[in-house]
């Protein structure tokens, strides 16, 4: 599991992240959810060894700091908000970069073949051949996914469970690209992996998640089991916002939640 | 019978739509390969003396045979002591510059990046200058230590010095502005050509007559002792590319992310930046100013097989080392028996090309 205790990260001397302690347990997809400017993003760039944070981190019961990177990409891969290409690379190759550092987890021969099979798990079968530039934001970003489900393909290595870091992996698709990535996130975990992601759609974030992690200018302003965390005290706290929990619209407006999906 | 480059081609045509360029790489690596035989073989027949292909390779095969010699006594001389050096520092140069644009253009993640253009020339330049004028009085310790080693190791500091410059100028958390890059790149060019000038105020005149036959950027002055005192820089450098390759390309994803793929990024960054100033500083330092190929080459190579370094690189040495040898024919050759500095040559079919990627790419290109 991933154990971050009093991590504190501040960026040009202004304190953006403060004291936040989180656990990433195996088999459990861990959300973090929170207002734009709350040092979600900063504290997962902490978390993934790109930003330099005082407190201490383990993963799988090794100290983060003393990782070389090498090592690092075997144990978590790091999907980003978004990321621009400078070359015309075709969608193969992107997704192939996963391969690049990282142990995949299947079989030697079958590393060749992992591609297509991440290409067709987050619903782009065929789009191998195209450039990466030519695609929309969402596929993209599918795209970036698939090449992330390379670096750790197998959720368990060498009896060691992995991670996935996912940057608001669902913020630009549609409804059921969502739910299928959400979906690819809790296969990740169910089968001895561990996800942490960070979500802003609170109905989606109740679906999914085991464990969830609300951030609040820079601190943990609450963590548990969604039951207990969404209430309408803290969401009004925290987004400043307010809303009610598990109330319907008056009248007949009409609403749809991704839990009514078939 | 089969067409076999038919077949080939059909091959990769089917192997561009799944996405997967590498069988076509290595198809065009190996066209490249046979075109640089070429170009050897035509620079080294072509020019006043008309040694014939064949008896050139006959010659170098089975030597002189008594009796029926291959290739006259005079042409021996031309061939193997006049033509094979220039031939030879030719391809190495013309590899060093098309590879270090390669690696340069993955380094700062954008297809404008050139040695030539962001001043690694100018600050090569100024340190080889300052060896030829400063030589025999301020860095006479250098010279003395160093022999002829010296001037091409002063073009590297030169050119190490620059090239670390601007990237600190340039790159912030791991994001390289263009503008800021090219920008930068014009200052650091205008400030060495200004210290350049300086020490060419300062030299006398038959240091001059050094200063600018060098200057003009040519493959004529070459000799078996100049490929002995910078081939090796070279070759090493060449030699350590190939495993930037694999960084690289995933250099292309962000700094960030190409970290959480497991590239240990600063060390990458720091032996592509030495492995560039290395490669640059000594072509600078036998050759003067050579333009354009470092743009040029992998640009037309990224259009061909895609942008993985893993080819890109060896097809850009190769090619590069053609068309220098090209650009170098055509310069022996169109004013004869007048000779035209190469770097005329390049510059004259190099920035026209450099224009039109600029057109192809307006609005693509985020300055």
């Amino acid at each position: 599991m991933i154990e971050a205790r009093d991590v504190s990260v501040a960026i040009a001397g202004k304190p953006i992240v403060t004291g936040v302690d989180f656990d990433a347990r195996p088999g459990e997809v861990a959300a973090i959810v929170g207002p734009n400017g709350s040092g979600k993003t900063t504290f997962l760039r902490a978390l993934s060894g790109e930003l330099a944070y005082t407190g201490r981190v383990a993963l799988n019961g090794r100290d983060m700091s003393a990782m070389r990177p090498v090592e690092a990409a075997t144990q978590r891969a790091v999907l980003p908000q978004a990321t621009t290409l400078s070359f015309p690379f075709t969608v193969r190759e992107v997704v192939k970069l996963g391969l690049v550092g990282g142990r995949s987890g299947v079989l030697p021969g079958e590393d060749a073949r992992l591609p297509e099979r991440a290409l067709a798990r987050v619903d782009l079968e065929g789009f191998a051949g195209r450039f990466y530039q030519e695609l929309s934001g969402g596929e993209q970003q599918r795209v970036q996914l698939a090449r992330v489900l390379c670096q750790v393909w197998a959720p368990v290595l060498d009896g060691k469970p992995r991670y996935l870091f996912l940057d608001e992996p669902v913020s630009s698709l549609d409804i059921k690209h969502q739910l299928i990535i959400m979906n690819i996130a809790r296969d990740f975990a169910r089968r001895g992996g561990s996800v942490i992601a960070i979500l802003h759609d609170l109905n989606l974030t109740a679906m999914y998640a085991d464990r969830i992690h609300v951030m609040h200018r820079g601190r943990l302003a609450a963590a548990g089991a969604p039951q207990d965390v969404l209430s309408d005290e803290l969401i009004e706290k925290v987004f400043d916002c307010r809303l009610r929990v598990g109330v319907l619209p008056a009248g007949n407006v009409p609403f749809v939640l991704p839990q009514s999906a078939a | 019978m089969v067409d076999h480059s038919i077949v080939a081609a059909a091959g990769t045509m089917a192997a561009a739509t799944d996405g997967d360029r590498s069988r076509r790489a290595r198809f065009v690596i190996l066209l490249l390969c046979l075109g640089l035989v070429v170009a050897v073989l035509l620079s080294l027949t072509s020019g006043a003396s008309d040694a014939s292909p064949i008896g050139v390779i006959s010659d170098w095969l089975f030597g002189a045979v008594p009796g029926d010699p291959a290739l006259s006594a005079r042409d021996r001389l031309i061939v193997y002591d006049i033509r094979l050096p220039r031939v030879i520092l030719g391809v190495l140069i013309g590899a060093a510059l098309a590879v270090s644009g390669a690696v340069m253009q993955g380094l700062f993640r954008n297809p404008l990046a050139d040695p030539g253009l962001i001043g690694v020339s100018a600050g090569s330049s100024l340190g080889a200058v300052a060896v030829i004028v400063l030589g025999a009085t301020v860095l006479a310790p250098l010279t003395l230590a160093f022999g002829t080693l010296a001037l091409p190791l002063a073009a590297f500091c030169g050119g190490l010095a620059t090239t670390l410059l601007l990237y600190q100028v340039a790159t912030r958390q791991g994001r390289t502005s263009v503008a800021t890059m090219l920008l930068a790149g014009i200052a650091l060019a205008a400030l060495a050509m200004a210290l350049t000038g300086i020490l060419i105020f300062m030299a006398d005149d038959r240091q001059l007559r050094d200063l600018t036959f060098w200057q003009l950027g040519s493959l004529a002055g070459a000799t078996w002792q100049k490929i002995g005192s910078v081939g090796p820089v070279i070759v090493l450098a060449l030699a350590a590319m190939p495993f930037l390759a694999r960084g690289l390309n995933a250099l292309a994803l962000g700094e960030a992310t190409a970290g959480h793929l497991g590239i240990p990024v600063q060390r990458l960054k720091y032996t592509a930046i030495v492995g560039v100033s290395a490669a640059v500083g000594a072509s600078v330092a036998v050759s003067g100013g050579i333009g354009f190929v470092g743009i040029v080459v992998p640009h037309l190579l990224r259009l061909l097989i895609g942008p993985d370094n893993r080819y890109l690189l060896p097809a850009s040495a190769l090619l590069g080392a053609s068309l220098l040898l090209l650009a170098d024919a055509v310069a022996r050759t169109i004013v004869a028996p007048a000779e035209l500095p190469i770097g005329i040559v390049t510059a004259v079919a190099g920035a026209p090309f450099f224009l039109w990627i600029l057109l192809r790419k307006r609005g693509v290109i985020d300055l």
